[in-house]
């Protein structure tokens, strides 16, 4: 493990990037526990302060030290990203595991149901879910209602790897040593998907988070606990640009911007190190 | 072709099958929660004034049948069924009594309009230029523009927006960045209405494609460095055929299959990408209309909005899904 990662970082200049933009990231985490002042705490600063050496990032209109928002937000959002990856990834194994190794009718419909879920417009159904909880609405919810929909594209991936670990010997073994299904998937065939769920883990992060800061920026969520999306969102509702507050729009969008091509480069490179031929191509330049 | 009509009814079999899930879905959303629609309309109009306790009893019983919320959740969803067949969503509160699919209607070719350009352009732009960043690899200038292009790619489409709004409303305001055309516009069509349309949906569109293009560019480029390895490639080129007509007939067309298979993978992903792009420039199409309606609490318009872009979307998928075997001439060998 750490070799691949020493490796990585020595010759993938894209993991090593994502690496250290992911390492801020966890320092900001961190940092957002020794905040001075509590989250949702407003008019603790003077209110429009821009950027000084005392506020780093300014203030907002609502007397909030940006710098300790953006943190705390960022803490948030990536909690809330782990969360949906979480939840999702174990829908997505056991549907792609239990599919690709079932096959027959069992594959058949568990993928119907895969590609329905995988067409279907999603933001509308959001939409639609704020529109009826309207307060009922908060962060575990929202947790839920995404994993239940960012399952699909990855569950069709994995099946795919276990479609063909299933004609391997070392199944054929296990099945004559009287393993059961179960155990079988989760002993002999859960490793070998292991990558892909790590690899697809930050693609399906890049995708909760995006829905979760276009939702909040809506004020479409809970807009008590801040978030990047928050932070966007209330600096719209005080006409932060209009009136030339432009660090609380701009500390946010640049996280999240930063915090986007870090996942991205991560994934991108765990991708390659997974796909050999891709690893030729580079080699092949 | 016979293999070809079984493809195609497997595949209607899907649609219906999607079409099922998604209204099923949004059915039980809707009607399995805790927030009742009838009273939550009661009190949004009675919140500003006092009203007569029978005028409200008739009321809740007028909405409840506009809503088809008589009954169990059995006849209620039997209701819901044979409503929407009929093409009837009721009529919108926000507007009533407007009927809820005329005004989607209103706001579907601006949302289709979009879409469709947006899509088109991304996907030109980005498999052009991912057979050339595959073809010719050594390319400074090629590798350059893919690493912008990939680079914007995983930026949330809503964020994208708000920048360019930002640029080119506040820092640089050269375009229009709201709305689909110039308010009081005369509607009659002609030349500098067209214009004007154009002029103002360059920069949703151009979210759109900045977002777009990358995801292309990268399965095209993979896709392409996969194929000129193939040794049909290899032996055209000793063969003395040029490089343009290589590109072209040899690794763009075989390359292209798959695309359009990712195509209509994405574009679910695209239609989200629409709707919220308008919703940044408030573009009249469906995004704005959502907002608004979610905002005036205009229960039949946002559940006929969601059940439509369902509906629409995997209608969309199924045709593209259909018709891309075709570009493959392996298909009628068959």
């Amino acid at each position: 493990m750490f070799t691949i990662v020493r490796d990585l970082i020595r010759y993938n200049i894209e993991f090593a990037i994502g690496l250290v933009i992911l390492l801020l990231l966890i320092g900001a985490v961190v940092l957002s526990f020794f905040s001075p002042y509590p989250a949702s705490d407003i008019y603790v600063v003077p209110p429009d302060m821009p950027p000084d050496a005392e506020f780093w990032f300014g203030t907002t209109s609502r007397g909030q030290d940006t710098f300790w928002q953006l943190m705390i937000g960022l803490r948030n959002t990536l909690g809330f990203g782990v969360g949906v990856a979480f939840l999702s990834r174990i829908l997505s194994l056991v549907v792609g595991l239990t599919a690709g190794y079932a096959g027959g009718r069992t594959d058949r419909v568990l993928m119907a149901i895969n590609d329905s879920i995988m067409v279907i417009p999603q933001f509308p159904i959001l939409v639609l879910f704020y529109f009826v909880l309207k307060d009922n609405m908060n962060w575990l919810m929202l947790v839920l209602i995404l994993s239940a929909l960012g399952w699909s594209y990855d569950a069709r991936l994995i099946r795919s790897i276990a479609m063909s670990l299933r004609t391997r010997p070392f199944t054929t073994q296990s099945v004559y040593s009287g393993m059961s299904m179960r155990k079988i998937l989760v002993e002999e065939h859960l490793p070998y998907v292991m990558p892909i769920v790590f690899a697809t883990t930050m693609n399906n992060m890049i995708w909760s988070i995006g829905m979760e800061i276009t939702l909040s920026v809506l004020g479409f969520t809970d807009v008590d606990t801040p978030t990047m999306g928050q932070m966007i969102y209330w600096a719209n509702s005080h006409s932060a640009l209009i009136s030339g507050i432009w660090w609380w729009v701009a500390a946010p969008v640049g996280a999240i911007v930063i915090l986007f091509i870090g996942l991205f480069l991560l994934s991108m490179s765990m991708n390659e190190y997974i796909d050999p031929r891709s690893r030729l191509n580079r080699m092949g330049n | 072709m016979k293999a070809y009509m079984i493809f195609v009814a497997r595949r209607f079999g899907q649609l219906l099958l999607v079409v099922f899930l998604g209204i099923s879905a949004t059915f039980f959303i809707t009607h399995m929660t805790p927030v009742d629609p009838v009273a939550e309309t009661i009190t949004v109009i009675t919140n500003f004034g006092k009203a007569d306790p029978e005028a409200i009893e008739l009321m809740r019983k007028t909405l409840t049948e506009l809503y088809g919320l008589q009954g169990n959740v059995f006849e209620q969803y039997v209701v819901f069924w044979s409503r929407l067949i009929q093409g009837d969503l009721g009529p919108s509160l926000s507007a009533f009594p407007t009927p809820v699919s005329q005004i989607i209607f209103r706001a579907l070719p601006w949302t289709v309009g979009l879409m469709i350009s947006a899509t088109l352009i991304s996907f030109l732009i980005g498999n052009t230029l991912g057979a050339l960043a595959g073809y010719y690899r050594k390319s400074r200038i090629l590798k350059i523009v893919s690493l912008g292009l990939i680079g914007l790619q995983p930026i949330p489409y809503y964020i994208l927006a708000f920048i360019l709004l930002i640029l080119f409303g506040f820092v640089w305001p050269v375009l229009p960045i709201t709305g689909g055309y110039e308010m009081n516009a005369d509607l009659d069509l002609s030349f500098a209405l067209i214009l004007d349309i154009i002029r103002h949906s360059i920069l949703p569109a151009l979210a759109l494609v900045l977002v777009g293009a990358g995801s292309w560019l990268t399965g095209m480029r993979a896709l392409t460095s996969n194929i000129v390895t193939e040794d049909y490639v290899t032996f055209a080129e000793l063969g003395g055929v040029g490089s343009t007509r290589i590109l072209r007939s040899y690794v763009v067309r075989n390359a292209l299959v798959p695309q359009l298979t990712g195509l209509a993978m994405s574009l679910g992903a695209i239609f989200n990408g629409t709707v919220i792009t308008e919703i940044v420039f408030g573009y009249p199409g469906i995004g704005t209309l959502l907002i608004n309606a979610v905002h005036a609490g205009d229960y039949s318009l946002v559940l006929g909005l969601a059940s439509l872009s369902i509906v629409g979307v995997a209608i969309a998928v199924f045709l593209i899904d259909i018709l891309s075997p075709l570009l493959d001439p392996r298909i009628k060998a068959e």
